[in-house]
C-alpha cells in the first residue's frame, strides 16, 4: 500500500505540532471555544454526549497491520480499550480527554495516519470498494486514483470553505459496494466500446434530510481527465453552492437546483478550463501511486484441504458461505471479519481484536486489511489453505460470526449512545434486532437482507439505502422509529419507501419481526431476496403485516 | 399570554475530560443531576447560565435543560438528558461505571 512520502509526513507532523499548541492555547484560556471549535474540527475532534471523540480517517478504507496495532495502542492509552469503525471508513474514539488528543495525534503520525479532514465543510475522507484489489469482478483497482484525490484534496487551497462537507466514493467494479450514488461524487469504472477503463461520474447523491440519487455527468471519463474533471465539479459547487442555508449547502441540492443538463454544462465548460492546466504531473504521480499498490505475490498452492474442511466441518461451511468472496485468483478468497456479533455494537473492535486481525493479516493475508463502510474488516488476500486455520482462530477471539450480508450484519449509527446530533438510539436497537434473529435462528434462511439503521434525518446509518431502514425520531419527547422499505445502495440504487406511522423503542424489533415474516410467507423460493420480492410485490403487504393486526395501537 | 416557564437546569460538558456536569446551587460543577440547583424563574436561569458560559476555562457548551423536582433532586425530563447522566446503552461506561 502507499507509504507516505517525506512530504506526507511532514505535512502530518506539522499539523500535530500546529494542534498540540492551539491545545495548550485552549486549555491556558488565550483560545475561546468559539475560537478554538473550527480548530479542533479541523483535526477530527468533537465534542459528543458524554465526551470527546476524535474521528481519525482510514482513506478508502485501507490500513496496515502496523496501523492497526497502532489503533489498539491509542485505543487502550487513551481510550477505553475499543474503537468503533464507521459508515464511511474511519474509526472514532468515544472516550478521549482534550489534553491527550495532541499525544494521539502524533501517535497516529508515527504510522502515517491522521484526522485531517474528517470534519468541516471540506472534501472528507475518499471512500472506496472495501474489496479494492482483490475482487474477480473488478476492472482495476480503485485505491490509486483514491489516494491521487486524497492527496490533492488535502489543505487544498480552494477547496477548504466550501458550502458544506464533500463525500467521495469510488469503485473500480461495476458492481458497486462503494454506495457511489449516494454520494456527492460518485466515481464507477467502466469501460469504453474500445475495452478501456475510465469512470462514470455521477455527480449530487446525498442521503440525509434530502435523500437523492445520485445524476450521471459523464458516461465515460477518460482515467487521465480525472482530476482536472473532479476539480471542475467542485469549483462549480464552490461558486454555486448555497452559503445562506446550510440544509441547502449540499451539492444535491445544487444540482437539483441547477437541473442536470445546466450542471453538466457547467462542468464541462470549467473542465475545459482546467484540462489545459493539468500538464501531465497529475497523470506522473498517479503512476508513481500505482506501483505502490502493486499486489502480493500470489502464492500458487493446492486448495484441496480447504474443500475437504468445507465439506466435513459445517460451522466452517456456514461462515465460508457468508464472509466469502470471489477473489481474482481462484485460489484465494475475499474474507470478511464480521464485527457484528449478536448483541454486541455494530463496528466496534476491542484492542485485543485489532492486534489480532493485525496478527492474522500478517500470517494469512499478505498483511492487507480493509474497514469496510458496511462496519467490518476485510482481509483482502487470504489463500484458500489457510482458511480453516484462520477462522479458527477468529471463532476464538469472538471474530467468527458467520453473517455478512444477513439481517445481523446491521450498518448502526452511533446514535444517541454517544452523538449530540442524534434524536434517538441506534445501536440497543441493532443489539437486540441480531439477537431476535439468532435466537428464532431464521437468519441463514431469511438469506441477503441488509438492515441500515440512523439515529436522525442526517442518515450516517444509511437507512434510507436499506433494503430496511430504520429511523430513530424524537416524537415528543419519546423515541420514535420509522421504517423504510426497499432500498438499495448498490449500482441498482434507490431510496427506500416509508411504510407509515413509526414504531417505539419496544415496538420496533417486534415490526422487522413482522415485515421478515411476511417476506418468508410471500417470497417465491428462497432464491428471491428481500429486495426481489418487494420489487415484486410493492408495499402493500408488508404494510398489511405492520399495521393491520395491531391496529390502532401502533398508529401512534 | 404567559406560558408556565418549565423548570431547568444549567448543565455543560468539562473542557479537559469531556464529562457532562450539572451547575449546583453553591457554584460547584457536580457530575450528578439530582445536586443541580433547580431554576423555576426565567431571569434567574438566564443569569445562571451567563454566570456557567463565563466559566470558560471549567465547561463547554453550556445550556439550559427541562428538568423537574424529584424525591432526591432534580430529574431530567427529557430521554436525551436522562442518557447524559448514565452513559451509553451499550457499555457500562461513563457515570454509570464511575459513579457506580
Amino acid at each position: 500500500m502507499y507509504s507516505y512520502s517525506e512530504f506526507d509526513e511532514a505535512f502530518v507532523r506539522e499539523r500535530v505540532a500546529q494542534f498540540t499548541h492551539q491545545v495548550e492555547r485552549r486549555l491556558d484560556g488565550s483560545l475561546t471555544e468559539d475560537e478554538f471549535r473550527p480548530l479542533r474540527l479541523m483535526n477530527g475532534l468533537y465534542l459528543q454526549l458524554h465526551a470527546y471523540m476524535l474521528r481519525v480517517a482510514i482513506p478508502y478504507g485501507t490500513i496496515n497491520p502496523r496501523q492497526m496495532r497502532q489503533l489498539a495502542h491509542i485505543a487502550q492509552t487513551w481510550d477505553k480499550g475499543y474503537g468503533h469503525f464507521t459508515t464511511r471508513q474511519n474509526i472514532q474514539f468515544n472516550w478521549p480527554k482534550l489534553e491527550d488528543v495532541p499525544a494521539i495525534l502524533s501517535a497516529l503520525a508515527d504510522v502515517g495516519m491522521h484526522a485531517i479532514q474528517t470534519s468541516g465543510n471540506c472534501v472528507r475522507n475518499v471512500t472506496a470498494d472495501h474489496f479494492a484489489g482483490a475482487a474477480a469482478d473488478e476492472i482495476e483497482d480503485p485505491r490509486p486514483v483514491a489516494e491521487l484525490l486524497r492527496q490533492w484534496s488535502t489543505d487544498h487551497p480552494e477547496f477548504q470553505f466550501l458550502p458544506r462537507k464533500f463525500k467521495i466514493a469510488i469503485t473500480g467494479s461495476p458492481n458497486d459496494r462503494a454506495v457511489t450514488r449516494a454520494h456527492d461524487i460518485g466515481l464507477r469504472m467502466v469501460r469504453n466500446a474500445a475495452g478501456e477503463p475510465g469512470f462514470e461520474v455521477i455527480v449530487g447523491g446525498g442521503l440525509g434530510r434530502t435523500p437523492m440519487i445520485g445524476h450521471t455527468v459523464r458516461d465515460f471519463l477518460p482515467k487521465a481527465d480525472l482530476l482536472p474533471y473532479v476539480e471542475a465539479v467542485l469549483s462549480v459547487y464552490n461558486t454555486l453552492g448555497r452559503r445562506d442555508n446550510k440544509y441547502k449547502a449540499r451539492i444535491k441540492i445544487t444540482v437539483h437546483e441547477t437541473g442536470k443538463e445546466e450542471i453538466t454544462r457547467l462542468i464541462e465548460e470549467r473542465f475545459a478550463e482546467l484540462r489545459p492546466l493539468f500538464g501531465g504531473n497529475d497523470q506522473k504521480l498517479l503512476a508513481e501511486i500505482e506501483e505502490a499498490f502493486a499486489p502480493p505475490a500470489f502464492r500458487n498452492a493446492p486448495t484441496d484441504a480447504y474443500d475437504a474442511f468445507y465439506k466435513a466441518d459445517p460451522v466452517f461451511r456456514a461462515w465460508a458461505d457468508t464472509n466469502l468472496h470471489a477473489h481474482r485468483n481462484a485460489q484465494y478468497a475475499i474474507v470478511t471479519i464480521s464485527l457484528k456479533a449478536h448483541g454486541e455494537t455494530p463496528g466496534d473492535a476491542t484492542a485485543d481484536q485489532m492486534r489480532l486481525i493485525a496478527d492474522l493479516a500478517e500470517r494469512h493475508g499478505h498483511s492487507e486489511i480493509r474497514i469496510s463502510h458496511e462496519q467490518n474488516v476485510i482481509l483482502p488476500h487470504v489463500h484458500k489453505s489457510d482458511l480453516p486455520a484462520l477462522h479458527a482462530a477468529l471463532v476464538k477471539a469472538g471474530l467468527g460470526t458467520a453473517n455478512v450480508g444477513l439481517i445481523s450484519d446491521i450498518i448502526a449509527c452511533p446514535g444517541m449512545d454517544y452523538c449530540s446530533l442524534a434524536t434517538a438510539r441506534s445501536i440497543p436497537i441493532a443489539q437486540q434486532i441480531a439477537n431476535r434473529f439468532d435466537e428464532l435462528k431464521l437468519e441463514h434462511d431469511v438469506g441477503p437482507l441488509k438492515i441500515k439503521i440512523s439515529g436522525c434525518i442526517n442518515a450516517c446509518g444509511h437507512h434510507h439505502v436499506g433494503h430496511i431502514g430504520i429511523l430513530g425520531l424524537d416524537r415528543a419527547g419519546v423515541e420514535n422509529y420509522q421504517i423504510t422499505l426497499g432500498g438499495d445502495g448498490t449500482e441498482t440504487a434507490a431510496i427506500g419507501d416509508k411504510t407509515g406511522p413509526g414504531f417505539a423503542y419496544d415496538e420496533i424489533v417486534p415490526a422487522i419481526e413482522r415485515i421478515v415474516r411476511a417476506y418468508l410467507d410471500l417470497r417465491q423460493g428462497p432464491a428471491e431476496t428481500f429486495l426481489d420480492a418487494f420489487r415484486r410485490v410493492g408495499m402493500d403487504p408488508f404494510k398489511a403485516a405492520l399495521y393491520d393486526e395491531e391496529g390502532e395501537k401502533d398508529a401512534a | 399570554m404567559s406560558r408556565r416557564f418549565i423548570p431547568k437546569v444549567v448543565t455543560a460538558n468539562r473542557l479537559r475530560e469531556g464529562d457532562v456536569v450539572y451547575l449546583t446551587a453553591d457554584d460547584r460543577w457536580s457530575p450528578f443531576h439530582h445536586e443541580a440547583e433547580l431554576i423555576e424563574d426565567e431571569a434567574h436561569a438566564q443569569m445562571r447560565l451567563l454566570h456557567a458560559a463565563a466559566q470558560k476555562l471549567v465547561v463547554v457548551g453550556a445550556y439550559l435543560a427541562d428538568a423537574k423536582a424529584g424525591p432526591n433532586g432534580p430529574e431530567p425530563t427529557h430521554f436525551r438528558e436522562e442518557f447524559r447522566t448514565r452513559g451509553p446503552s451499550n457499555y457500562n461506561h461513563g457515570k454509570q461505571a464511575d459513579y457506580a
